[in-house]
């Protein structure tokens, strides 16, 4: 080491820790795609060696946690300005875009051939091709042009049970496409119930989501029309191998509570939202979390009773 | 200053090295796992001609 580069360490303020590159992951989203590619994995119709699957779910992860890197690296500028994201390590200063670039390609890259090595060329594909949607497609494409970023950028967080069942099958099938419509779907009203009650952030970093292009009326509108559609698809998927009784009681409580907070969102106004600070968005976007979560916890659980011979049809 | 002295830069970024350590070897781990999981997999098989000498 030289002695110029020497004073230069000595003079840094502050060296990033392990922690500051984990939560370049977004860990939470990394809880999402976790758990959605277990439940692919445990519904699919083929048994996996223990390690093998945790091999697969932790890979997948990765490839997921690449993307937020490379998703940060990328738009570290509008994350400076919106107060939800000003405080990741990239804005806030503690790691260099350079440093989040190379963190993110290097993970993408061991993602991906380690899946291949560990389970199938399909999989590795499919979580490179995740990878390439959500950076290239979502993140550098659609997310600062179109009003619709979030319906089309979903796709990319919808594609890990779709891995999973890869994984473990080595193809595709309507059930692992179901899987994906379902999360596909739910992308949407999730995210506008977010823009509803965040819409200064969006409009401060000129992220042209439908709350700024289109107005609140019209988001409020989306959202019903998402949410219709959303339980057609979620309560369909009860009827195919991978659903079962348990499966379709859970959807059609959750689809039904589901569809009133979201007609509850289309008769507000905004007179009427931001009397009671927004109180039916945030209750609608927590209960979308629960909703995602419930969906997928019954799928698994059909599939585990169906081991034993109680689940399914 | 004497070479076996820690570096203050030594003390900043323990944690960034404990935990990429941390992380290696669970990766080490892991392959041997898979490589154990993969040969004693039944599908497994050596090739006709190394079965055969």
């Amino acid at each position: 080491m030289s002695d110029a580069s020497l004073n230069s360490t000595e003079t840094q303020a502050y060296d990033a820790g392990f922690a500051d590159y984990f939560a370049l992951l977004k860990p939470r989203v990394m809880t999402l795609v976790v758990f959605t590619a277990l439940v692919g994995l445990i519904a699919a119709p083929v048994a996996v060696h223990p390690i093998v699957g945790i091999a697969a779910i932790l890979f997948i992860a990765v490839g997921g946690g690449a993307s937020g890197a490379l998703n940060m690296w990328w738009d570290a500028d509008i994350d400076a300005v919106m107060k939800r994201t000003a405080k990741r390590p990239i804005p806030s200063g503690r790691i260099t875009g350079d440093e989040a670039f190379a963190f993110g390609m290097a993970l993408a890259g061991i993602s991906v051939v380690m899946l291949a090595l560990a389970t199938n060329f399909l999989a590795a594909a499919l979580l490179a091709f995740t990878i390439f949607f959500y950076v290239v497609i979502y993140t550098m494409w659609l997310k600062r042009w179109t009003p619709q970023n979030i319906v089309i950028g979903g796709a990319a967080g919808a594609f890990p049970p779709m891995i999973g069942w890869a994984a473990a099958t080595g193809s595709l099938s309507i059930e692992a496409v179901l899987m994906f419509a379902l999360i596909f779907m739910w992308t949407p009203p999730h995210f506008w119930a977010l823009a509803l009650f965040t819409k200064m952030d969006y409009d401060n970093a000129e992220v042209p989501m439908l709350t700024v292009t289109h107005g609140r009326r019209a988001t409020r509108v989306h959202i019903l029309v998402y949410t219709v559609l959303l339980a057609v698809l979620a309560v369909g998927l009860g009827f195919t191998s991978i659903g079962g009784p348990l499966y379709l009681t859970v959807a059609i409580y959750l689809n039904a509570r589901f569809l009133k907070g979201a007609i509850d969102i289309w008769r507000r106004d905004e007179d009427m939202a931001e009397a009671d600070r927004f109180l039916t968005e945030r209750k609608f976007f927590k209960a979308s979390l629960v909703y995602l979560f419930a969906h997928f916890g019954a799928i698994a659980a059909e599939a585990m009773l169906a081991s034993v011979g109680w689940g399914g049809w | 200053m004497s070479l076996s002295r820690q570096h203050e830069m030594h003390k900043r970024r323990f944690s960034r090295n404990l935990g990429l350590g941390l992380v290696l070897a669970a990766f080490v781990a892991l392959v041997f796992g898979l490589t154990v999981a993969k040969v004693s997999n039944e599908d497994f098989a050596l090739p006709t001609g190394e079965e055969a000498s």
